[in-house]
């Protein structure tokens, strides 16, 4: 595949057209053959870039310059300035970027990106698009010019480690699949992203579908699979259906197919959509389910990259571990490897939620510290609140706090301190949370998905569930706080996949850091955070209250009495401290006590 | 916006799904998610019928209703129980359930006098919660059949839902 310096796309949509598009398609093609560029300069053309109402439009890569209302007339200067004195033609140049990204939005401070670069910057429903900014290169140099033994080392070399969480080199694992002798072999692209909070990788899929397929196909060339399998889940229709476009285009392309650009090569994809079940993240539930079954896990050994899809090596990698390939092989390992830490390398997405200023998706480099992460990067804490806990590393992380802010982003930094990188959820909470109370929903949320098969998990999560609703509510004795932590070490222990081996970690991480609210809750049936409804009461205070009835019209038991401009009450036995009355009223006159 | 299935329909949707996603065994979830859609939950007579017109043709997969059943029940976008004509899904993950999920939950269930799961006596609507649709960075998040709403609020419940037929 010949390497361009730069693209032209020019907009063939009907209206351009109509204003002249195919002439300057044309005058650039003779202009750029005159001027001896044609090899150097590639013109395509391409569906709608802007609103296409001043004329001709046109995006020039890698510089990303937007031009309008040219006519074949302006085409020479056009060649003489931009592509051959290197100078931007201001008359011409659309000033609005052609497609708004309000998620993703300019990059931060701090930020670098690698695999979030090409989203919101090009049309993820057109493969031109793509191609115009160095897309498919990769593939065409990895064909063209290395062996499947060059990909792995390369990959090696730069350091990848699985996206999805776990963190297993990439390399090593394309490695491995490799050297297993069976046939067919698989691809598949974990895309079932179910991390509350974790949005990436839909970002990625419905932003750059291509750069997840060109990793898949570079990874399937390199281990020698013949087939793949994208699973993405059912909440994200959006990405299924850019996935299903791009993967056709690829096909038109000669990417996939049979003879892949030209070759002996032979790889197709196809996508497979989940119906709702956040175990299917785990690797081997989630081949059971691409396989018709219900999405149970089963003990590795042996893995999915000697038994994986029908029994045969299949190699499972994260959509964000797929999208940094194509770069790796383009910009080298010794690139890549230039970021991070001594053992994770490159950078990382992440969705920062919670009570942050700036929540979204960011993309940063290993070994940033989470306080560059959530004051720099996200903003610090909204409304002037202060910074309490941060989760990283979805349902099954740990909650670090203060004391670990410094730590640098790093797979096993993160595991020293009780918690792991995961996919990239990170939940930012201010003092208004209750940790008891973020435990006990976490565990819901664990305990909710297990699927059921092992009893460490279907079983102790539900005794683990139980004994913190119990300290919730109120009812918390002595002894509680310790028949947890066992609860939590054999449920880790014994459970045959990672939710259970993970779901008890906010729990323990909790009682770790922030064990004296445990205690508050038991010993003195008091929410520090004012959270627990069980041991909080609502009281207005009457000199702030102006008696304008709005909580007692609002409140949903008809708590609240009291005369027309005289100062209100609630009646402690019929109140369900719902909240209602404080959220409504316009004095601050409603507080809460513990 | 369902009507109860009758059973000639069913035939017709499991057809259709079948010669949409082919006989083979990983066609089955795909099967289920169509008929799913079609008819708003998978009637038990629409599990037999999928079984029977799997079995018979010459190429086709073995499959029991009890495999059958076991997937529309494992997985939470499968329903075996007929649905609401509009089904809330509310996110209750972390990310919203921090920016104030837990009020506009309450409240759901306070106004529509729903538990999780249940459909009113009107039929008209079913309260779900839903896990994370990666909508996060406008939460609290809720959906009403396949409408989004972000950045809700309390007050904004009963608006949401009067524009409901």
């Amino acid at each position: 595949m010949p390497f361009y310096r730069s693209h032209v796309l020019v907009c063939v949509d009907p209206e351009c057209l109509e204003k002249g598009a195919h002439e300057v398609v044309d005058a650039l093609q003779d202009e750029l053959v005159a001027q001896g560029l044609i090899d150097e300069i590639q013109v395509l053309e391409t569906s709608r870039i802007g609103s296409c109402s001043s004329g001709p439009e046109m995006m020039v890569y890698p510089e990303g310059v937007h031009y309008v209302g040219m006519t074949a007339d302006d085409v020479p200067f056009l060649v003489e300035e931009h592509f051959l004195k290197g100078r931007i033609i201001e008359k011409f140049r659309e000033v609005h970027k052609p497609i708004v990204d309000e998620e993703l939005g300019p990059l931060r401070p701090k930020e670098v990106r690698v695999v979030l670069r090409n989203c919101g910057e090009i049309d993820p429903m057109n493969i031109e698009d793509y191609l115009a900014v160095d897309g498919y290169q990769a593939l065409g140099k990895v064909i063209g010019e290395m062996t499947p033994e060059q990909v792995i080392d390369e990959v090696l070399k730069s350091g990848l480690r699985g996206r999805g969480g776990a963190g297993f080199p990439a390399g090593k694992k394309w490695a491995i699949t490799r050297e297993v002798q069976d046939d067919p072999k698989y691809m598949v692209c974990n895309a079932d992203e179910g991390d509350p909070g974790a949005f990436m990788n839909r970002r990625v899929l419905e932003g750059d579908p291509h750069s997840v397929i060109e990793g898949m196909i570079i990874g399937a060339y390199a281990v020698g699979a013949s087939y793949g399998y994208i699973y993405c889940r059912a909440e994200y229709p959006l990405a299924v259906e850019t996935l299903n476009v791009a993967i056709a285009q690829a096909r038109e392309f000669g990417f996939l197919g049979k003879n892949i650009l030209g070759t002996d090569f032979n790889f197709d994809l196809e996508v497979r959509v989940g119906a709702g079940a956040f175990v299917c993240g785990e690797e081997t539930a989630l081949m059971a389910s691409i396989m018709g079954q219900r999405g149970e896990p089963r003990p590795r050994p042996p893995f999915p990259s000697v038994k994986g899809v029908w029994d045969k090596p299949s190699n499972n990698n994260n959509v964000e571990t797929y999208a940094n390939v194509p770069q790796i092989i383009l910009r080298g390992a010794d690139w890549y490897s230039s970021m991070g830490t001594e053992r994770s390398k490159g950078t990382k997405t992440f969705a920062v939620g919670g009570n942050v200023s700036k929540p979204g998706l960011i993309e940063v480099p290993m070994g940033i510290t989470l306080r560059e992460i959530i004051f720099d990067v996200a903003g610090g804490i909204k409304d002037g609140k202060n910074f309490k806990a941060v989760q990283t590393g979805g349902p099954m992380g740990g909650c670090l706090t203060e004391e670990h802010l410094d730590l640098p982003l790093d797979y096993e930094a993160l595991s020293r301190a009780g918690s792991m990188m995961g996919s990239g959820g990170l939940v930012v909470m201010d003092e208004s949370s209750c940790m008891v109370d973020i435990a006990r929903f976490f565990m819901e949320f664990t305990q909710a998905e297990s699927c059921g098969k092992c009893t460490p998990c279907r079983v102790g999560t539900r005794r683990i569930l139980e004994l913190l609703e119990k300290i919730c509510d109120g009812k918390g004795e002595a002894g509680d706080i310790e028949k947890l932590e066992d609860l939590c070490h054999e449920v880790s222990r014994n459970s045959l996949c990672g939710l259970g081996q993970g779901a008890p970690v906010p729990v323990i991480s909790t009682l770790k850091n922030f064990r004296a609210e445990y205690e508050a809750h038991i010993y003195e049936k008091h929410c520090p955070a004012k959270v627990c409804r069980s041991l909080i009461r609502f009281e207005i205070q009457a000199p702030t209250c102006t008696g304008c009835m709005v909580c007692a019209r609002n409140c949903p038991v008809e708590a609240i009495s009291g005369e027309r401009r005289q100062a209100h009450h609630i009646d402690l036995n019929k109140c369900i401290r719902c909240g209602i009355c404080m959220q409504v009223c316009n004095f601050n006159a409603v507080s809460v006590l513990s | 916006m369902y009507a109860p299935a009758v059973e000639s329909e069913i035939k017709t949707v499991v057809q259709q799904a079948i010669e949409k996603h082919g006989y083979g065994h990983d066609a089955l979830i795909p099967i289920l998610s169509e008929v799913n859609h079609a008819l708003g939950y998978i009637p038990a007579e629409a599990i037999r019928e999928v079984k029977r017109q799997l079995v018979y043709p010459g190429d086709g997969t073995f499959v029991s209703q009890g495999q059958l059943y076991g997937l529309a029940s494992f997985y939470d976008m499968l329903a075996t129980q007929p649905r609401g004509r509009h089904v809330i899904k509310f996110c209750e993950n972390a990310p919203c359930h921090v920016v104030g999920g837990k009020a506009i939950w309450d409240a759901l269930r306070e106004t529509l006098a729903l538990e999780n799961g249940e459909t009113t006596a009107d039929d008209k609507w079913t309260l779900l919660t839903t896990s994370c649709i990666g909508l996060c960075s406008v939460g609290p998040v809720l959906l009403v059949d396949d409408d989004m709403y972000g950045n809700v609020t309390v007050e904004q419940i009963p608006e949401i839902l009067r524009s409901y037929e």
